[in-house]
């Protein structure tokens, strides 16, 4: 490296600390304390001067990181030789990591937070496999997926509260309802893209939220739906006393009873559905529909020229990727038993796209990996309360720095004409 | 040789601007048919006339099949491809880049390929009768990657392709829709003589093995002159000439159009 990168990286990053300034200077440095009658501003120069201290170096460390390209880094190293394993043996890392998911309740480490961590991470891997069929594969940027999810968890409250049929019934009819919105959505969305498309999602997203908010009389607005019915093992309820006529999980297998045998289904259930998601989308992504969807993403104008009916098959798209929605709606209220419109912000939407894109558009695998990290560190922080989301940010940030196309971008053809050469 | 395409006093305006006036020529079956011009002229206006991009202000167009006759404005946007089979491809080069060569050729058939697969239900049951179509699908675009050299290539992304292969492979993957008329825009564009002369020979290929019409929009004069049946000039939106590529070379008209008039 020479010297004149080391001074043009250190001007830029003063730059950048200047930035930072403009930024926390307002926003951090002049808070407001309400003394007696009115409020004042104390300044805290201190932390402003330490967050932009921590910008210009952070910044310079990047710098000279891509100012040395073609020195190895240990990250980089350590990242590509990820990828290679991952793409090279992508069977048996699956495999691995499937058996590892099914033992993973057993192992002698885990504990309720970690079942329940897992159970989180599962949930947001199924939801980053549905919005991938939408984002991924029909490159339809879609901010407002949380929307389906919402539908998915509503309708199986509402369903499951009034009727009180069962969850194995609930739960298509919740997908069914997602699926319908998500063509609802999608015809006035079809002429639409990029930009313009991402802000019309976006919006629907929060009509949907406010609709929930307001319409009192089905939704009970803010106060939201309780009550909801927990799953049951195939018609055995995980109850400490089951009611009369009925037997309880427990008894039935003639075990001690324990809260984590509720838990630990709802694990299973969630990795059941998240694995059919992840199989479904895997194997339309090499039938037609799945080709048209890529091929749209690619050029829309050239499929057009080729006879494929744009609508139908972005209003598959659309519908597919919400009912996969609807589906992790309906486990997020069976496993919560509560839900009002406060689960489904905007936020959600933007944790799942980013574990969609920081995972690598299109790839299964990647997005497994962006839960992990994304969500697995959040987690990692919990006892930072509001600190966490820095480290959200700061995963992002690693991510976007080291593979700009997302952990595993690669795609693999559907269909090969000369076989797997390797 | 009978009619295959019929364009009938075809106008489009655009607000004020006459992209098309009154323009009215005739392509016949296994024909090649060039339409020249200088640039401007509107020759690419035609071409999304006839493939449903745009809707003309005026005119009509009928592609003749047997006896019957079938009005190409009934029809917009992807129908044009999908029923009455006009093909087309582009002056920039529109392929899926990321997808590789034979998904390319396979997203061409996707409706046929839509409803063996049952619309998707037989294909995620992996039922056999739908496996057998698509290796018919594989089958035919094996057969036209064969013609254009590119088999070995088959499971490469379409965007790390040479340019010249690229053309070619927009050229077999609009004849994967077996369209009865193909429209090509500018195919030889950035092209070198070497592989002009490949375009030829498939082009002739095209022309004589499949009963395929030819539209052709071209700026290189060997091509044009080449392997053109029939010759219509465009200038301003109008038709200036038409007659076979010899007549056309010696036409005071067409001179004048490119090169001006002599003071």
């Amino acid at each position: 490296m020479e010297k004149k990168d080391i001074i043009q990286s250190f001007k830029d990053s003063l730059f950048t600390g200047l930035i930072a300034l403009a930024l926390f200077g307002p926003i951090v440095g002049l808070r407001t304390a309400s003394k007696g009658e009115g409020l004042y501003i104390t300044p805290q120069w201190g932390i402003v001067f330490l967050l932009v201290g921590l910008c210009i170096l952070g910044r310079f460390l990047i710098n000279l990181n891509s100012a040395r390209k073609n020195e190895i880094t240990f990250f980089s190293k350590f990242t590509s030789k990820f990828s290679a394993i991952t793409e090279d043996k992508a069977k048996h890392f699956a495999i691995t990591a499937i058996l590892f998911a099914v033992v993973f309740p057993f192992l002698p480490f885990t504990d309720r937070y970690f079942m329940d961590v897992a159970i989180m991470i599962l949930t947001y891997i199924m939801l980053g496999w549905g919005l991938n069929i939408v984002v991924g594969l029909a490159g339809l940027l879609d901010l407002g997926y949380v929307a389906f999810y919402a539908v998915g968890a509503y309708s199986y409250a509402l369903i499951a509260t009034t009727f009180g049929w069962s969850f194995w019934i609930c739960l298509p009819l919740a997908g069914l309802f997602a699926a319908f919105f998500g063509i609802l959505l999608g015809f006035p969305v079809l002429r639409l893209r990029g930009d313009y498309l991402a802000i019309v999602t976006l919006g629907f997203g929060e009509i949907i939220r406010i609709i929930l908010i307001n319409w009192y009389e089905v939704t009970n607005g803010p106060d939201g739906i309780t009550g909801i019915p927990r799953p049951s093992f195939f018609g055995l309820p995980f109850k400490r006393s089951p009611d009369e006529g009925e037997t309880s999980f427990h008894l039935f297998f003639n075990l001690e009873y324990s809260t984590m045998h509720r838990i630990i289904f709802l694990y299973y259930l969630i990795l059941v559905l998240a694995l059919i998601t992840n199989y479904f989308t895997l194997k339309i992504r090499k039938l037609p529909v799945g080709r048209a969807w890529e091929a749209l993403r690619e050029d829309e104008i050239a499929c057009k020229s080729l006879g494929v009916n744009p609508t139908n098959t972005k209003l598959t798209a659309f519908a597919i990727g919400a009912m996969f929605g609807g589906f992790a709606g309906s486990f997020f209220a069976t496993r919560q038993a509560f839900i009002s419109p406060e689960s489904f912000t905007f936020i959600e939407s933007a944790i799942i796209v980013a574990i969609v894109v920081l995972g690598g558009m299109g790839s299964q695998t990647g997005v497994v990996l962006a839960s992990i990290f994304l969500i697995g560190i959040t987690e990692m922080f919990r006892d930072l309360e509001q600190y966490r989301m820095i480290a959200f940010g700061g995963a992002m940030v690693l991510i976007m720095v080291f593979k700009p196309k997302g952990i595993l971008a690669n795609r693999k053809p559907t269909i090969l004409m000369h076989g797997d050469k390797k | 040789m009978s009619n295959l395409l019929s364009v009938e006093n075809l106008t489009m305006k655009f607000g004020g601007l006459t992209a098309i006036d009154d323009l009215s020529f005739d392509a016949k079956n296994n024909q090649i048919t060039s339409i020249i011009g200088p640039n401007g002229a509107g020759k690419t206006t035609v071409f999304n006339c006839l493939t449903g991009f745009y809707k003309p202000t005026n005119g009509q167009m009928f592609l003749h099949k047997e006896d019957s006759k079938i009005s190409l404005r009934k029809y917009t946007d992807f129908k044009i491809a999908y029923v009455a089979k006009v093909a087309r491809t582009f002056q920039n080069i529109r392929l899926f880049p990321a997808m590789s060569v034979l998904e390319n050729l396979l997203v061409a058939q996707h409706n046929e390929l839509m409803v063996a697969s049952g619309y998707s239900l037989y294909g995620l049951l992996n039922l056999k009768s739908y496996r057998d179509k698509e290796q018919l699908a594989v089958d035919k675009a094996k057969y036209w990657l064969d013609i254009i050299g590119l088999t070995h290539r088959a499971d490469d992304n379409a965007g790390d392709l040479p340019y010249g292969d690229q053309r070619k492979l927009e050229i077999v993957r609009a004849m994967c829709i077996e369209p009865r008329l193909l429209c090509l825009d500018e195919p030889a564009a950035g092209l070198n003589p070497k592989e002009s002369a490949e375009l030829n020979k498939l082009l002739k290929f095209i022309k004589t093995e499949k009963q395929t019409g030819i539209l052709l929009i071209e700026h290189d004069m060997s091509v044009v002159m080449g392997i053109s049946d029939h010759v219509v000039v465009l200038n301003y939106g109008k038709k200036i000439f038409e007659g076979t590529a010899n007549q056309t070379k010696n036409s005071k008209e067409v001179i004048e159009a490119y090169l001006g008039v002599d003071e």
